[in-house]
């Protein structure tokens, strides 16, 4: 059951990346294979987890032995603009005895003891690798539980040795299509509803765009998953339009939301100025395709003019003070050429971008960006390679992961976080601006001359 | 006397407890030139990973073996050797920690007797020492792993040094509740008594915090392997936390040097027991700085007692930081209105409190409310939601402490430590003059100072 499944989403007709490769190609299937050793990353029930914890009002139950929850809960920084259910960390944390005589009863007694205590509208019960090993069978036990308790309990079938981060995201979308989304009608359905998923409102980054859909008239009915209600995400099949972000992890939900309820989806990114203009008219002429009023498009037009002119208007003062300044733009590469776009407007070179999971298009832009010098775009640089960029002063700073941080910090050299644990919003317009804020005071922090200084006894 | 309460609970809700494996990844990066490897799937190296990042806020080397659902079935061994492979020609470590996670145990992997064929047909390995760890995440905690690593090590590298004369040395087993800034204290104190120290592991050289001045793909620094073999030199070991007391005797089977294992090292007495037993070994009375020292802690005392006495604090925390916290707030005259631990230890019933419990945060946040409120909470980060829906200060203590900075250069260790613990804890009080019964309508009239 479970292989099939990702069988399928390994194939995924609807992904760009996929649809780029051969034949051939495609029928591997996207799975990389991991390296014992030389490893990085998350396991899939990370992924799954990452991708549905952001729904705030119910409780996400980790049926497995400590470390799968003990070791990780409350450390995304998804936010929330109302419950706080979603920050308790559940799990039944099996023991010895539990592995020998099997945990199926400790999970269902698990499950009524968080239904009792909290009363939420739903329970995500997730498996692990040790549950899997000795046989628990989750569907069974979440199924009784619904049942009997008479509150929906999803299992969330991605044990963590089934493969990596990307592939626990896809697995957290086919528990979404398969049990939760469509089992609530809504009695406010209307003609400019939209669905955005694949944003986990990391740092609120949801309110940096929430409005200006607002301002269009257009309702966000769920983002999938961020700051979500389960309510909303379970009404979310009566969206006019699908918006999918980057990174293509719920392109197959797409893709069957669209077979099953008929919702054109498109693929789009928030990062970046342009990028954002393209996204707010793509949504708008869907919109218009599907019956909502014409005029949509105008006014879509009008905002996005507005709004570019506002932020290049608040980006101008950065400008002089970082001309010239050389960064390396270190991420999964994906949409990266619109934030390559973003930092070249403000005068900065960008000496380098990776673009280890971009589609080849994405490729092809990017390349466009850095004036088609194939060697400023790398797939992956060795850790004691990137180190001996900063050393040698190749670089200014790094825009990167977690990750790859402290290559740049040891090397004393400034470093942003764009990656999921970062501490501002980039999104939208508003986001281009924070993001050139923080390379300002990254980059012009008074602390650079001070500790790259050779102590008084040191030779130069 | 407190009485240990083990609910079973089916639930787990706001865990205290993190797992062994990461305890025991944590003991080998104090050995120097390492890079431990889980053997499980690649989620349980990097959970364990992104916390020890984000609590030392430096690059952690830990690697996996990366299971997958073929491996899973059919058996690790071959992940096993191509990971160790793999780290030897990429990172060439001095040592790598092989450690099993629950993953590969609930399968029943012979880790050990696989480890030693590997080694046997890969003459790469000859020159590494990889140490082999059993440490199932359905077992004990971040103590527990940690224990089993240092015993793992001991076992593997230490050796009897036949007829060689005694060194003015000592051994010192410092337990996971020991920060880099409290090994770093030790090493003083032992230092001011003019003997050498090896210490196993020492965090104190490698998450200390510091700028190295090229790239290294392993440890930053640590306790070397000969380091190890040469423990059998010295005249003592001192191991500090219950939790090392395996370690110490094995490393007494091993090379037939005595141990003293210290509850703790954090209060007057109890420091002063460690100074009798390092005058005794060095044969030198204690020196004028730890004398002045003691003076010092003596009047911290007397200034402190006004602002702990009468007060309540509530306690979650790994059992040898439960034990040093809650008797240093016991000596200072407050009381234990709710501790919380991961694991049932027996002498945690000789703690002035009137249950332990074995739990969560949840537990913690009842007993608190059981107790009508107390006055500081004393736990890891992860307690900081139940400090702010209880209004209640809270002091970051244990693993992991990751919204604050410099966590791995808290001292609570020797006369000093003591001293600026007490000065910490008592600050806090002050600011906060009286707790009052919680109720919904009861507010503070002051932000929490620690609280957030």
């Amino acid at each position: 059951m479970l292989k099939r499944k990702i069988q399928e989403l390994m194939t995924e007709p609807g992904c760009a990346v996929n649809t780029a490769k051969s034949a051939g190609e495609r029928k591997k299937g996207c799975g990389k294979k991991l390296v014992p050793g030389a490893a990085a990353g998350g396991c899939a029930f990370d992924g799954a987890k990452i991708a549905l914890q952001p729904i705030t009002d119910v409780v996400h139950l980790v049926h497995g032995p400590i470390a799968c929850e003990g070791n990780s809960w409350d450390s995304r920084n998804a936010w929330s603009t109302g419950p706080t259910l979603y920050r308790l960390g559940f799990t039944t944390d099996m023991d010895n005895l539990d592995i020998i005589h099997g945990g199926e009863k400790k999970l269902y007694k698990a499950i009524r003891k968080a239904i009792a205590r909290h009363s939420p509208p739903a329970v995500f019960v997730y498996q692990t690798c040790v549950g899997a090993l000795i046989g628990d069978d989750v569907e069974a036990v979440c199924k009784a539980a619904t049942e009997r308790m008479g509150v929906p309990v999803i299992p969330v079938n991605a044990p963590g040795f089934v493969g990596s981060k990307n592939l626990g995201n896809r697995l957290a979308g086919e528990a979404l299509f398969e049990h939760v989304i469509g089992t609530v009608e809504p009695d406010d359905v209307g003609p400019t509803d939209i669905n955005i998923l694949g944003e986990y409102n990391v740092c609120g980054e949801l309110d940096q765009f929430r409005p200006l859909l607002a301002r269009l008239g257009i309702r966000l009915r769920a983002s999938i998953t961020g700051d979500a209600r389960f309510a909303d995400v379970a009404a979310c099949h009566t969206a006019r339009v699908n918006m999918v972000l980057c990174s293509q992890a719920l392109v197959t939900l797409a893709r069957k939301m669209k077979e099953k309820y008929g919702i054109p989806y498109f693929e789009g990114s928030f990062y970046g100025i342009s990028d954002t203009s393209d996204a707010l008219r793509a949504i708008a002429g869907l919109l218009v395709e599907r019956g909502a009023d014409p005029t949509l498009i105008d006014r879509t037009e009008a905002l996005i003019a507005e709004q570019e002119a506002l932020a290049w208007a608040r980006i101008e003062p950065y400008k002089a003070r970082l001309k010239g300044k050389r960064v390396l733009l270190y991420t999964g590469g994906v949409k990266s050429w619109s934030v390559i776009q973003a930092l070249q407007e403000v005068g900065m070179e960008v000496v380098g971008s990776s673009v280890r999971k971009a589609t080849a298009s994405d490729r092809e832009k990017a390349l466009a960006r850095l004036g088609g010098d194939e060697e400023k775009l790398a797939d992956a640089i060795p850790p004691r390679e990137m180190y001996k960029m900063f050393a040698e002063g190749r670089a200014d700073m790094m825009l990167s992961g977690g990750r790859s941080q402290f290559i740049a910090l040891k090397a004393r050299t400034p470093w942003i976080d764009i990656n999921q644990e970062r501490h501002h919003g980039y999104a939208a317009y508003d986001g281009m601006v924070a993001l050139v804020r923080q390379i300002d005071l990254s980059i012009n922090n008074p602390i650079w001359n001070q500790v790259r200084a050779p102590a008084p006894w040191d030779p130069q | 006397m407190a009485l240990i309460v083990d609910h079973k609970k089916p639930l787990s809700t706001c865990p205290l407890k993190v797992s062994a494996p990461l305890g025991a990844a944590l003991a080998f990066m104090g050995m120097k030139g390492c890079l431990p490897m889980f053997h499980g799937s690649q989620g349980c190296t990097a959970f364990a990973l992104v916390m020890m990042v984000r609590h030392f806020r430096e690059a952690i080397p830990l690697q996996t073996t990366a299971m997958n659902e073929i491996s899973t079935i059919l058996g690790g061994m071959d992940q096993v050797e191509e990971g160790l492979l793999n780290i030897a020609s990429r990172a060439k470590p001095e040592i790598i920690g092989l450690i099993s996670t629950a993953l590969t145990e609930t399968r029943g992997e012979d880790m050990s007797g696989e480890l030693k064929q590997i080694r046997a047909r890969n003459k790469e390995l000859n020159d590494i020492a990889v140490v082999d760890v059993s440490a199932p995440d359905f077992a004990g905690s971040l103590e527990t792993g940690w224990g089993k690593a240092v015993a793992a090590i001991i076992r593997a590298l230490a050796v009897p040094t036949g007829g060689l004369a005694k060194l003015h040395q000592v051994n010192l087993l410092p337990g996971c509740h020991m920060t880099p800034g409290d090994i770093e204290a030790l090493k003083d104190i032992i230092a001011d008594f003019g003997l050498d120290v090896i210490v196993l592991p020492d965090l104190s050289d490698s998450l200390d915090g510091h700028v190295a001045d090229s790239y290294v793909p392993t440890t930053l620094g640590g306790t070397p392997v000969a380091k190890v073999r040469e423990m059998g030199r010295s005249k003592l070991t001192i191991a500090i936390g219950e939790h090392m007391r395996v370690s110490a005797r094995t490393l007494q089977e091993k090379t037939g040097v005595p141990f003293v294992l210290f509850d703790r090292v954090t209060g007057l007495e109890a420091v002063d027991r460690l100074m009798v037993c390092l005058s005794t070994v060095a044969e030198i009375p204690v020196p004028a700085r730890q004398r002045r020292a003691r003076s010092q802690l003596v009047d911290a005392m007397l200034d402190g007692h006004f602002y702990f006495g009468g007060r309540s604090f509530a306690i979650a925390a790994e059992p040898a930081l439960l034990w040093s916290m809650g008797k240093l707030v016991a000596d200072m005259g407050a009381t234990i209105a709710a501790a919380v631990t991961t694991q049932a230890v027996p002498h945690l019933a000789e703690l002035p409190a009137e249950r332990v419990i074995i739990g969560d945060f949840e537990d913690l946040e009842d007993q608190i409310l059981e107790a009508g409120g107390c006055d500081l909470i004393i736990a890891n980060s992860n307690g900081r939601q139940a400090a702010s829906r209880l209004s209640t200060p809270l002091y970051r203590a244990g693993f992991p402490v990751f919204d604050r900075l410099g966590p791995a250069h808290e001292v609570n260790a020797g006369y000093r430590g003591t001293r600026d613990l007490i000065t910490r804890l008592g600050n806090i009080l002050m600011e906060c003059p009286n707790h009052g019964p919680i109720s919904a309508e009861h507010t503070h009239g002051h932000t929490p100072a620690a609280a957030g």
